[in-house]
């Protein structure tokens, strides 16, 4: 059986929905696009253009719950379907966006350039337990209008996995769309099989920024897979209650649902977040806080009632260097998202709000994910009976190790960390020179990144990459493309 | 290398003890010389998996398997080496116990898996052994090494207890002593006269073979 959590009974479930149902036709939704708000009006909202505000009734916002699928796959590029969001499967990508990067033994972080970015897209490439990567570094070495395209263009020459990926303007989207179709071969070719997930953000409290709602009608046109990833502040930007945290995040994304299948029913949609708890003493969102935790858990309860695929920010930290507070928070918040059946979980590298990236924290964080995984995955009945052959066959005497028992089963049920987990006797742990978690941690990724093999797209398709993003490059004023490595 | 040999040497890097002891006894009928076998496809099957261990490729049960593999083959070999009155080159005699009071297996278990895939001769005396009977074992089998393991911080000074029991029988000279177990270390073995500490099966072989002077020989499962 997989062991599983829950944080939230059926009734208080229902409840959570019913009041979030309630709030989308009061006070409604504040939506500022007005391609949104037509579309809201035509099929039954009741809409004040003036102060752009969309009450809409629940049987539409219903409607477009049962229009939604309750799961697609995400492909890599080679057209593998890695990533499956639906049911309780988990996966794990690395966090975004980060705005800084912490070097290894720094105690300042510092912004982020493509080389950095190329170092992260090769060691996120060599990680195993990650299913996708993400476009985790805003680099500071471009112009910031094309910041967000720029990413997916060097995560699609260095990787083949899928992405966690979002725009950061209303334009951009179309030219990072541009690139995907230029990997996938055609439109088509990209909705059938999508490589990336474009993240959409709405503004707690009810308010969709044209931005963010330009964004997610997008992705439902063109049918790439979108992301919802409301984010009330519990005591700040939403209430303080944890459980009324939930009702708004329920409202937001129902309301983006709404707008997302109204635009092209049945397009891939992901019941997602990014909620916090607020410290009361700094006045920051703490990602590593538990209630932070519990409100991503419960919200995915309440995704998985309506039937939808779900995301998660966790396994991050508010901690500002690779420390043992870096360590629980984000071991704490893995395992639980992992029994919260959270399909995609995103965090792992991030640090200091989802502010900071450690490639160091990225690679302790990959033996967290194989842990949760494993957890998940449970005790299985291997054999029938379970163990009386083996356990008369050994008797008083002797051990284990020596039956072919043992070499049968151990690979499948132990997760075998790599050396960035010490489990070794403390002298052995002395010979290699007594590593802390973080030392260890900056002897794998240089390893990694050394090992990395390339394996590009087609030339072609690599020169048409790069002429898209010259061109958006240049009309926001750089001539050229910053040298990668 | 014959086709026999090559798959004879295959089972012991697979850890398949059926096989080998099979393939050991066609060789022999193929007219395979027992020490032949055992120099060119045993001992050198057996430094893969050593090799494979310290990439981390291999793990302790593939370890312990390859060498109940080299056992089931020699279990072959050894009757077909008596009737041809041959001998192989055996580096040493070992008597290997878990000292008085102590009944923790594992690790002392291990050490003498281990040893004896690497050749030597060894007497397992099981756990919780008084002094004495190391000391009869000793005189009965010439041993010329003696392996005491320990796990309890209130059973460890039996190791102790054992060398004297040596010195006092008039073995001491006659044999190295290594020590094992987790409140045991380098200095411990230093204390209580010992010649040797070794931190694991793997270590243990390479230990007892720098003791012997003979570690220029078969390097198998040689440790850090």
């Amino acid at each position: 059986m997989r062991p599983c959590l829950q944080i939230l009974s059926s009734e208080t479930i229902e409840r959570i929905v019913s009041e979030a149902y309630d709030l989308l036709s009061d006070p409604g939704v504040c939506v500022h696009s007005d391609r949104a708000l037509h579309l809201l009006a035509e099929h039954g909202a009741e809409v004040d253009f003036e102060a752009q505000v969309a009450r809409i009734p629940a049987d539409l916002a219903c409607q477009a719950v049962e229009t939604a699928p309750s799961s697609f796959h995400l492909y890599d590029l080679d057209g593998q379907p890695v990533v499956h969001y639906g049911d309780d499967d988990v996966h794990f990508d690395p966090g975004s966006a980060a705005i800084e990067i912490l070097d290894h033994g720094a105690k300042h972080s510092r912004s982020p350039v493509t080389a950095d970015f190329v170092r992260f897209v090769k060691l996120a490439d060599g990680l195993d337990t990650l299913d996708a990567t993400a476009t985790s570094l805003v680099c500071a070495d471009v112009p910031q209008e094309i910041a967000d395209l720029y990413r997916l263009y060097l995560v699609l020459l260095y990787t083949r996995k899928p992405v966690v990926t979002g725009a950061f303007a209303v334009e951009t989207w179309g030219t990072m769309k541009d690139l995907l179709v230029t990997v996938a071969g055609s439109e088509e070719a990209l909705a059938e099989r999508p490589a990336a997930v474009f993240d959409a953000c709405p503004s707690p409290p009810l308010l969709w920024s044209e931005i963010t709602c330009e964004n997610l009608m997008d992705c439902a046109q063109y049918r790439v897979p979108a992301e919802l990833v409301s984010m009330p502040l519990a005591g700040a930007t939403g209430p303080a209650t944890l459980l009324g945290a939930v009702v708004q995040h329920t409202a937001e994304n129902l309301s983006g649902v709404t707008i997302h299948q109204l635009v092209n029913p049945g397009a891939p949609i992901v019941w997602g977040g990014s909620p916090a708890a607020f410290d009361m003493r700094t006045g920051t969102p703490p990602m590593g806080a538990i209630e932070t935790m519990m409100i991503d858990c419960a919200y995915a309860e309440v995704g998985k009632h309506l039937g939808l695929p779900t995301h998660a920010y966790l396994g991050m930290s508010d901690a500002k260097v690779v420390d043992a507070q870096c360590g629980f928070e984000s071991g704490i918040g893995a395992v639980l998202g992992a029994l919260a059946g959270v399909n995609m979980i995103s965090g792992p590298g991030m640090l200091d709000f989802e502010s900071c990236f450690s490639l160091e924290k990225l690679v302790i964080d990959a033996e967290i994910v194989g842990m949760a995984k494993r957890l998940v995955a449970g005790m299985v009945e291997r054999e029938a009976p379970l163990a009386l052959e083996v356990i008369r066959q050994v008797g008083h005497a002797g051990h284990f190790l020596s039956t072919p028992h043992t070499r049968r089963w151990f690979r499948e049920e132990l997760f075998i960390p790599s050396p960035v987990v010490d489990r070794d006797f403390r002298r052995g742990w002395e010979a290699k020179g007594s590593l802390d978690a973080a030392e260890r941690a900056h002897q794998r990724v240089e390893e990694i990144i050394a090992a990395y093999e390339p394996q590009p797209p087609p030339a072609e398709i690599v020169h048409e990459l790069e002429a898209i993003t010259l061109r958006a490059a240049q009309s926001a004023g750089m001539d050229r493309l910053p040298n990668r490595e | 290398m014959s086709e026999t040999l090559k798959r004879l040497q295959e089972t012991v890097i697979l850890g398949e003890p059926g096989e080998a002891r099979e393939l050991a006894a066609q060789a022999l009928e193929a007219g395979v010389a027992p020490l032949t076998a055992i120099e060119e496809a045993l001992n050198p099957g057996m430094r893969v998996v050593g090799d494979r261990f310290e990439r981390g490729e291999y793990f302790i049960p593939d370890l312990v398997m390859a060498a109940e593999a080299m056992k089931g083959a020699m279990a072959v070999f050894e009757p077909a080496l008596m009737a041809r009155r041959e001998q192989r080159h055996v580096p040493g005699i070992v008597v290997i116990g878990t000292v008085d009071g102590d009944i923790h297996e594992i690790g002392k278990s291990l050490v003498a898996t281990m040893l004896s895939a690497a050749g030597f001769q060894v007497y397992d005396l099981g756990v919780d052994v008084p002094a004495s009977e190391f000391v009869e074992r000793v005189q009965e089998t010439g041993a010329n090494v003696v392996g005491l393991s320990a796990l309890l911080t209130t059973t460890m000074r039996n190791q102790g207890v054992v060398i004297e029991a040596l010195k006092e029988a008039g073995l001491r000279e006659q044999v190295k002593v290594i020590i094992g177990g987790a409140p045991a270390s380098p200095e411990w073995a230093q204390t209580i006269g010992a010649d040797a500490y070794a931190e694991n099966a793997n270590e243990a072989v390479a230990v007892v073979q720098g003791l012997l002077g003979n570690d220029n020989g078969s390097k198998m499962g040689v440790g850090k």
